[in-house]
Order: structure tokens, then C-alpha cells, then sequence
């Protein structure tokens, strides 16, 4: 018999990857305005096969034998609450939960294979409605379709557990009050929802690429979640789009350096810096998969472009031999679709690898007067890598100290102090 | 438009002797049969009855522990539906999978909740 700690750790990984979905079907049966009811059977169904397994060991379907606790603990609920106001009967698809005749019936019609992702995928896009902040969408996913406990949206947030309370409440108003029906999209508004549902999954997906602050290991669950979530849009017939390849693409990508990023004290490592023999090979040459996928159809998306920019990265045999051209037009490209300042300065950074700091400078002068890219640590830091390169060392001191002011990040700043401290050496 | 009563009497012989993946498969054409009228908005509800139970005698209050009738004539659960007519639910009550399963069906108008 497997040792309790297996069990707990087969739980766990069983638990975040069926809760979500279980939560999707059950919110379906007992409708939006119960979205509480349907997380504490998910609950219940857990401690009970926490509970029967560490007695009788693992079933051969865990499962299956989860599904099957939750669908017989809703038909418990149905039967108590068939009287009551709870659950709206008058649903034609909830109809035929109150007679015993059709229940045990209509149930498992519920708990098909077919219908689970669908209601999963369905329910993704409703927790992605507009009127729902971006925060409260991204914690509702976390904490409902996920399986994270408030403590750890909590942390991957840091912030307490009363605000994601808070946010999780607030969204579950919104349901209850609109009687929101969950489904996938029509064809026809499928890629402006997609979009909505895309960049929450990114949003996710760079919390944990890029908060070097929280823990090691919330930053590699919020990576998986995202790949996870990104690939059940994939799975699906009807919402595989060109723009859910990219992303999973970039994602890829990115997640293929996401170890080399930073030493085991957590001190960030620079691109040029980093070990290209740690990069995950495997995730790499999924990425170029997806990107290849990508280019069906007529939509060139930012991801897309990204997803290009990430791949030159992978491939290149070391900084030096990297494809700066190449990144340059996709650069080019990125502006042209949305201007934004920031991916402005980092074309900037490309100008400096490819045609050197003279250029480079005189390109980033053209957003010196910008707002907010002047109170930007990267600007400065990438002002004082160009003066680095045409050898004005205390300009460039100057520069990466304005930097080490303006950034609140801990590995950025000792990053740009270890810069100093190589000029001043 | 009226309510009507779908009495079902009899057949628990049959389903006492069916396997438990007949019996799964039989409740699955109830389900079609109940989901058509559901559909056409004609379903109101229904229950269904154990065998067992108690009966109560008037006048000596005296209660024996089995239902009163016959095998046969046992009502194990209801159907109630909306209809015009009788006819009309006499043609509804003809697709339920029971007649199948030696139950009898007796369609029977409710007395209307208003006048």
C-alpha cells in the first residue's frame, strides 16, 4: 500500500488538474448562483477520497472514483434541495433533476466526457467577462478552475488572504446577480473573447515569469496553469485559433529559459549571460510546433510576433551569434500593429546589438521626453548600457544609478549594482 | 390548459428480476421519454414509489405493513403533465417504456388548482 505522503501528493496533482473541471459541471447543475454549492462538493468529494483512500489505498481510477463521489454527493443535493428555492428547476436543462425517474439519468448526461472540457472551456471564458477586473478574473481562475487555496492565490499575488477574499466574493456577486450562463463563444465573437481569455493567461503566466519577489514554487505552478489552461484551449475544435498557438508558442518559449533566468540564490542572470545548455529542449521544439500552427490563416497577432522574437532567442547558438536583423523587423512589426513605448526601448536594446551604441542612442532619444518612460528604471539601464559601449563610464554609472532608484525589484537592483561595480573596477 | 395524472401500477416483478444494466438502460428511455415532454414545456413532475409501506383501514384504524392492492395493481410513482385533452394524453402516456415492463399506465385528469 502506498505511503500516506504519496497519496497526498497524488491528491494534490489529481486535485488541481479535475477540481476545476468537476467545479465547471457542477456549476452547470446547480446554475451561477451557486457557484459556492459547487465548490464545496468538489471539497467534500476531496476529503473523501483523502479519508477512504488512506484506508483502502489508491482506486485504479482515482479519477473516475472522484467524478463519481462528486456526481452522487450533487445528487444528494438535488434531492434535499428539490423543494427549496436554491436551484433554479425551471432551467429546461435542470428540469429533469427533480423526478427520480430521470435524475440518476440526467446526471450522468452531465458527467460525459464530451460535455466536461466543454463546460470547463465555457466556464474560462465567463470568469473572462469584461465587467470583471482583470484581477478578480485571474484569481477567480486560480482559486475555482485551478484548485489553488486562497492562501496560495494569496501568495502568488502577495497580497492577504482577506483580499482575495474579497475578489473572489466580488466575482461570485457578479454571477449571482447576472445569472450569468456559462458557454464557448459563437464563431462569430469567438477571437474578441478568446483575446480577453489570452491575455489573462498571460497576465498569469508572467506573474510567474517575472515576479522574482514570491517563491520558486508558486512561480512554476502559476507557468504550468497557464500552459495548462492554454492547452485546453488548443484541445478544443472551436476555440484552437491562430492567437492560442501563438501564445502557447511564447509561453513555450519562455518557459523553455525560465530556469537559467536566475542563480539558485535568486540573483537574475542577463540573456547574454545565461547557460544554453539548461534551456529545456523539449519545450523549445514544442514551441516551434505551435508557432508553425500559428501561421494557418490570416492573423498576425503581437504573440505571434513575440512568439518569433523568443524563438531567434532559442536558437541562437550564443548571444553573439543571435539573429539581431531578424528581431529587428519583428520589432518593426510589433509598432506598426500597436505602438507602445516599452516594446520602443527594447527595439532599442536590438539597435544596440545590431548596428551599435551610436545608433542606438540616437534612437532612444526619440522617446526621451515620453512621461512615463522617463520615470522607467529600463530606460535608464538601457541608457547606461549604451554609454557603457561607447566607454563613457561615468555617464553610464550616472544612468544605472537613476535605474537602481526607480526600480522596486531586489535582483534588478543588485544587477545594476554589479554593473557599477565592473565599471568603477 | 389542464393537468393530467399518469398513474403507473404494476411491473415490479419484472424490474426485481432485470439485471442492473437492463434496469440502467430502461431509465434511460424514461429519461427520453419524460425529456420529449419536458421539451415541449408538457412535463410538470414526477415521483416515484418504493413497494413497500404501510396501510391505514378506515373505520379500525387498524394498519397492516403492505400497500393494499394486488401485485398488479401497485402504483409504483406519477407523471404529471399538461394537455388539452384527454385524448391527447392518453396518446402522451403511450410512449411511456413501463408497458414495456408489464406496468400499466391510467391517465387521469387532475382536479384544477383554480376554477
Amino acid at each position: 500500500m502506498k505511503k500516506k505522503e504519496d497519496i497526498n501528493k497524488t491528491l494534490n496533482n489529481l486535485f488541481r488538474q479535475e477540481s476545476g473541471k468537476m467545479v465547471a459541471v457542477l456549476i452547470k447543475i446547480f446554475g451561477t448562483e451557486n457557484i459556492e454549492l459547487a465548490e464545496d462538493v468538489v471539497q467534500d468529494a476531496l476529503i473523501s477520497a483523502l479519508e477512504t483512500w488512506k484506508y483502502r489505498g489508491m482506486p485504479e481510477n482515482p479519477k473516475a472514483w472522484l467524478y463519481r463521489t462528486a456526481r452522487n454527493k450533487a445528487i444528494d443535493i438535488i434531492r434535499r434541495k428539490k423543494h427549496s428555492k436554491t436551484i433554479d428547476f425551471s432551467d429546461p436543462e435542470r428540469k429533469l433533476l427533480i423526478s427520480e425517474y430521470t435524475l440518476a439519468t440526467t446526471m450522468d448526461n452531465f458527467w460525459k466526457e464530451q460535455h466536461i472540457q466543454d463546460d470547463f472551456l465555457a466556464m474560462m471564458y465567463a470568469c473572462c467577462h469584461p465587467d470583471i477586473s482583470q484581477e478578480n478574473q485571474i484569481t477567480f481562475i486560480l482559486k475555482s478552475l485551478c484548485g489553488f487555496s486562497t492562501k496560495e492565490v494569496a501568495r502568488s499575488f502577495l497580497v492577504s488572504e482577506d483580499t482575495i477574499s474579497k475578489r473572489l466574493y466580488r466575482t461570485k456577486e457578479y454571477f449571482r446577480k447576472h445569472k450569468i450562463r456559462p458557454r464557448i463563444p459563437f464563431p462569430e465573437e469567438i477571437n474578441a473573447k478568446t483575446a480577453v481569455v489570452l491575455r489573462t493567461i498571460y497576465l498569469m503566466f508572467n506573474e510567474g515569469y517575472n515576479s522574482t519577489h514570491s517563491d520558486q514554487l508558486i512561480r512554476k505552478d502559476l507557468i504550468s496553469q497557464a500552459l495548462w489552461l492554454c492547452k485546453s484551449l488548443l484541445d478544443n475544435k472551436s476555440t484552437q485559433t491562430p492567437e492560442v498557438y501563438a501564445l502557447m508558442a511564447l509561453m513555450s518559449f519562455h518557459a523553455a529559459r525560465v530556469d537559467s533566468r536566475v542563480t539558485e540564490q535568486g540573483a537574475l542572470i542577463r540573456l547574454a549571460d545565461q547557460d544554453r545548455n539548461s534551456w529545456n529542449q523539449e519545450l523549445i521544439s514544442l514551441g516551434s510546433m505551435y508557432l508553425n500552427q500559428a501561421a494557418f490563416g490570416k492573423t498576425l497577432t503581437t504573440y505571434h510576433l513575440e512568439a518569433a522574437i523568443a524563438y531567434q532567442h532559442c536558437i541562437a547558438s550564443n548571444y553573439e551569434n543571435t539573429n539581431w536583423k531578424e528581431i529587428l523587423t519583428y520589432y518593426d512589426l510589433l509598432l506598426v500593429i500597436a505602438y507602445d513605448p516599452v516594446v520602443f526601448l527594447n527595439r532599442c536594446l536590438v539597435m544596440l546589438e545590431l548596428n551599435g551604441p551610436d545608433e542606438a542612442l540616437e534612437a532612444i532619444k526619440k522617446i526621451q521626453n515620453h512621461k512615463i518612460i522617463s520615470k522607467y528604471y529600463l530606460y535608464h539601464a538601457i541608457l547606461g548600457e549604451i554609454h557603457e559601449r561607447l566607454k563613457a563610464s561615468s555617464k553610464a554609472v550616472a544612468y544605472y544609478q537613476q535605474a537602481i532608484q526607480l526600480t522596486q525589484s531586489k535582483p534588478e537592483k543588485r544587477l545594476l549594482k554589479q554593473k557599477i561595480t565592473n565599471l568603477n573596477g | 390548459m389542464k393537468q393530467f395524472m399518469f398513474l403507473f401500477k404494476g411491473g415490479d416483478d419484472v424490474w426485481d428480476a432485470k439485471s442492473p444494466e437492463e434496469q440502467g438502460k430502461h431509465m434511460e428511455e424514461w429519461q427520453q421519454w419524460i425529456g420529449e415532454m419536458a421539451q415541449q414545456e408538457k412535463f410538470v413532475g414526477a415521483e416515484r414509489l418504493y413497494p413497500q409501506g404501510n396501510t391505514i383501514h378506515p373505520g379500525t384504524i387498524k394498519i397492516t405493513d403492505r400497500p393494499l392492492s394486488e401485485a398488479k395493481e401497485l402504483v409504483g410513482g406519477y407523471v404529471t403533465v399538461t394537455s388539452n385533452s384527454l385524448e391527447e394524453a392518453t396518446e402522451m402516456a403511450k410512449g411511456c417504456p413501463g408497458l414495456q415492463w408489464e406496468t400499466s399506465v391510467e391517465v387521469r385528469e387532475v382536479w384544477p388548482v383554480k376554477a
